[in-house]
């Protein structure tokens, strides 16, 4: 049987109070360098500073009375006052210490003690603060706030914030806490090759599969994609959300330091030692773009080294990196059904795909020159900027994406039972059923993991729990579903319940390596001494849409049924409409909330005479049916 | 004779009464009525909760294994336009929580049904046999049996990609004459020989899966 659809008009936006501008942003919050954009009427501008830059450094230098200065000014105190300022964070969001990768014996960061344990977030020295990955993310995510204010005239409250498509569960909470620190609604986490997508997709009206290679900073992502019409379906994704542009800054630092050791013997590296040579690497990376060769010299301690490399020596340093990328693009592309020549084109985004070597390299394997006319820098804030405006005003735009990786639990023996696998369009909810393997046991612990691997140890580990109170059973008598849901953002939430007794427990995952609530609520109240007015504003938000809701609702019922009510009845309805649209204009949320349910409250009889209006209509079908048979 | 009519007529109406009543339901938002599978009210448009209805149903095709997947894809992608979460990001977190069960249950059925393993494995679950994720407890067919070992040996003995893509190409045919006849086998509405069918597809699949490990391991 065909089901008969039932369309008015559906998810309408309810209309903004008046006087008040409601900005959304789109905010690509990059490794390197983060972007802001906005749009108004599908026409987006990316926000510049005064001297034209649209590119934020994603660095922020800390001044001794712990306030922070984001992009190009900190980038410029790198170097003067490394202890102080902090690069390339994205790269510990989610993570654990144990994540971090080493160059000379030396972090690029100074990790605080007491972090060193797994399951605990990093925590970083900088300055004379001790502060975590999110919290320097989220001054990141002010400053490109601010600029959108100053640029907007405005108040901003509302975002899209874009992530790589190959982000973990754990790097998307902590994204999405980071943004709740600065003061940010997220509208929707996007990825980042989708909003790539859609900026391209939108503006040259593209048909067909399409693929796009995102070289950032610190992650890759490759996404395949169907455009069709304004829907944007993701098909199949892949990545690596440990390789980027920094690790070709790696490779030349190391050469050079490498260099340094035969000529000087072994000296013991600083953090500000590896810094610079870091920069240095990144300074000859991109002048290896435009030149064939060049000279950098490289000084710590007293001693002053010289280096010269050409750009053959350096695509040799990286071939192993850019080999990995394209095997991944082999992989996703198998996976999917396909081979490189049904792909109609490849959109290049992150500023690494400016490396001459890397382009070659996608063109090679695709066979196709690849699409670079939106910068590769700012692509992806486009489409942020145009999801943010699609959510708030509307729009006939279709992003349907998926889960990048594969979520399961551990069973018996650190094996791991996939539940959801990659690549599942989400919002996706899938449950499995699991039992007990001792008489009378009582607890069951679950361990939630995501990624490919067999065994637990090797994926990402990003929850425990325990499930208690199961009733004393015999081993394998008790049924135990296990539910996993990923949200529109690819949030995953986790509920178990024992079927036979009807215990059931939820959890929201928090990653392993994320914030606990009470972390989050101290954070919340030392960062921002008007927290709690932002917090009350959200809720007087939320009163307001769900009292238009209310009024939508009793006009519409109104409008169909009033001949159900007498006119006394009507306007007693009427004088509570009035009423709760008269206090909505105001800021006190409690005389909303009560108004909003005393119109609930005048509305039940009419409720229940239209209820059995609508029986008794059906009913006379039933009847004239009846008698015609 | 009279009494007898007049009783089963009554029956008749009584169970008519029963489906209309049931046939509706109050909408959470104006608390008026509202049909069970409208997916938004008609009186204030607010958007539903899923229905339990089949995935063929929700995703509006008709109940046969013979799919056309691009009219699959349009019908899914004008369901998604109205319901996905990203419509209603400005609305009350209650329509939110819906339209996310909305998009869920969409994308389960979209996903069953595109493919043809797991919509002859769903259709063969609707008409009461689970045909297990190994098959083999439930099918006794020695045939199949004999046939995925015999694949399993030629695989594992395999030294040269041109040998690999022998068998896979053979697998793909395989796979593509199953389908087919896992049409017919539903059309004529025989259970039994659809479980099977569906059960050799598996085994068919999971060796393409094998054949793409062992291209992986020649190729490196």
């Amino acid at each position: 049987m065909v089901q008969v659809l039932q369309i008015m008009e559906p998810g309408q936006t309810p209309d903004h109070q008046e006087g008040e501008t409601d900005f959304a942003i789109g905010i690509d919050l990059g490794t390197t360098n983060s972007v802001v954009a906005v749009s108004t009427n599908n026409a987006v501008e990316v926000l510049k500073d005064e001297d034209g830059e649209a590119l934020v450094p994603s660095i922020v230098a800390y001044a001794p009375d712990g306030s922070a200065m984001v992009g190009e000014l900190a980038k410029r105190l790198l170097l003067m006052r490394p202890d102080s300022v902090v690069s390339s964070i994205k790269r510990l969001m989610g993570r654990g210490p144990k994540d971090l990768k080493s160059l000379g014996g030396q972090l690029p960061f100074d990790l605080a003690s007491g972090g060193e344990n797994d399951g605990q977030l990093v925590r970083l020295n900088v300055g004379n603060q001790v502060l975590t990955p999110i919290e320097i993310s989220a001054d990141i995510l002010r400053a490109l706030q601010a600029r959108a204010e100053d640029h907007l005239g405005g108040v901003v409250k509302k975002a899209v914030i874009t992530v790589p498509a190959y982000f973990d569960d754990a790097q998307r909470t902590a994204t999405k806490d980071a943004a709740r620190l600065a003061g940010l609604e997220v509208l929707r986490l996007v990825n980042e090759p989708t909003a790539a997508a859609l900026a391209y997709g939108l503006d040259k009206d593209a048909e067909g599969l399409y693929a796009v290679y995102d070289l950032g900073g610190g992650t890759f992502d490759v996404s395949l994609l169907r455009m069709q019409k304004g829907v944007f379906q993701v098909l199949a994704t892949g990545g690596d959300a440990a390789l980027g542009g920094d690790d070709f800054d790696h490779a030349i630092a190391d050469h050079f330091l490498a260099e340094r050791k035969a000529k000087f013997g072994d000296v013991e590296l600083s953090s500000s030692d590896v810094k610079l040579a870091l920069m240095t690497g990144r300074l000859a990376k991109e002048c290896l773009t435009g030149v064939e060769d060049g000279e950098w010299s490289l000084t710590i301690g007293d001693q002053v080294s010289q280096h010269s490399l050409s750009r053959e020596t350096f695509d040799g340093l990286i071939a192993s990196d850019v080999n990995r990328t394209v095997k991944i693009c082999h992989e996703v592309l198998t996976e999917a059904g396909f081979d490189p020549e049904d792909i109609k084109g490849v959109v290049l985004v992150g500023g690494s795909t400016r490396v001459p070597s890397v382009r070659q390299a996608v063109a090679d394997y695709f066979g196709t020159d690849p699409l670079a006319d939106i910068d590769p820098d700012q692509v992806v804030a486009v489409g942020a900027a145009l999801q943010a405006e699609a959510l708030t005003t509307g729009s006939d735009t279709l992003l349907l994406d998926i889960t990048p990786l594969s979520l399961g639990l551990e069973t018996m023996g650190g094996l791991v039972e996939k539940v959801i696998m990659r690549n599942t369009p989400i919002p996706v909810a899938k449950a499995q059923e699991f039992t007990t393997f001792k008489d009378g046991q009582s607890a069951m612990a679950i361990h939630v993991v995501q990624g490919e691997r067999e065994m637990v140890d090797q994926n990402r580990s990003l929850a425990r729990f325990n499930l208690t109170g199961i009733p004393a059973m015999a081993a394998g008598a008790a049924h135990i579903r296990v539910t996993f849901q990923v949200d529109a953002d690819g949030l995953l939430t986790v509920s178990a319940s024992e079927e036979t007794s009807g215990i059931e427990q939820q959890v929201e995952v928090k990653p392993s390596y994320g914030l606990s609530e009470e972390e989050m609520s101290q954070m919340l109240y030392d960062s921002m001494a008007n927290a709690k007015g932002d917090m009350e504003l959200r809720l007087l938000g939320e009163a307001r849409v769900e009292a238009e809701r209310a009024m939508n609702a009793v006009t519409s019922a109104l409008q169909a049924d009033c001949k159900l009510l007498s006119v006394e009845e009507r306007e007693a309805i009427g004088e509570k409409m009035d009423a709760l649209h008269h206090i909505i204009k105001g800021d006190d949320r409690d005389a909303i909330n009560t108004a909003a349910e005393a119109l609930d409250a005048a509305t039940q009889d009419f409720a229940e005479k239209r209820m059995d209006k609508g029986i008794r209509d059906a009913l006379t079908g039933v009847e004239v049916s009846a008698l015609s048979d | 004779m009279g009494a007898a009519n007049l009783s089963t007529s009554s029956l008749m109406n009584m169970n008519s009464i029963e489906t209309a009543a049931t046939a509706m339901k109050s909408c959470w938002s104006c608390k008026g009525p509202v049909g069970l599978s409208a997916l938004f009210c008609s009186t204030c448009s607010a958007v539903q909760g899923p229905a339990a209805v089949t995935h063929f149903q929700r995703l509006g095709v008709e109940y046969s294994f013979d799919v056309d997947v691009q009219a699959l894809d349009q019908l899914y992608f004008d369901l998604q336009r109205q319901l996905h979460p990203d419509r209603f990001a400005s609305c009350t977190s209650k329509e939110k929580a819906l339209s996310q069960q909305q998009a869920t249950a969409l994308n389960d059925a979209y996903e069953i049904l595109k493919d043809p393993l797991r919509r002859a494995d769903y259709m063969v679950h609707v008409q009461g046999i689970d045909v297990l994720p190994e098959g083999c407890n439930l099918v006794h067919d020695q045939s199949i049996l004999i046939e995925a070992m015999e694949m399993r040996e030629r695989l594992e003995s395999v030294e040269a990609v041109a040998d690999l893509n022998v068998i896979a190409k053979q697998s793909k045919a395989a796979i593509e004459k199953v389908i087919a006849q896992l049409s017919t086998v539903f059309k004529d509405g025989d259970v039994e020989a659809a479980c099977k069918l569906t059960t050799r597809l598996k085994y068919l699949h999971k060796m393409m899966g094998e054949v793409r490990h062992v291209r992986a391991r020649l190729m490196s």
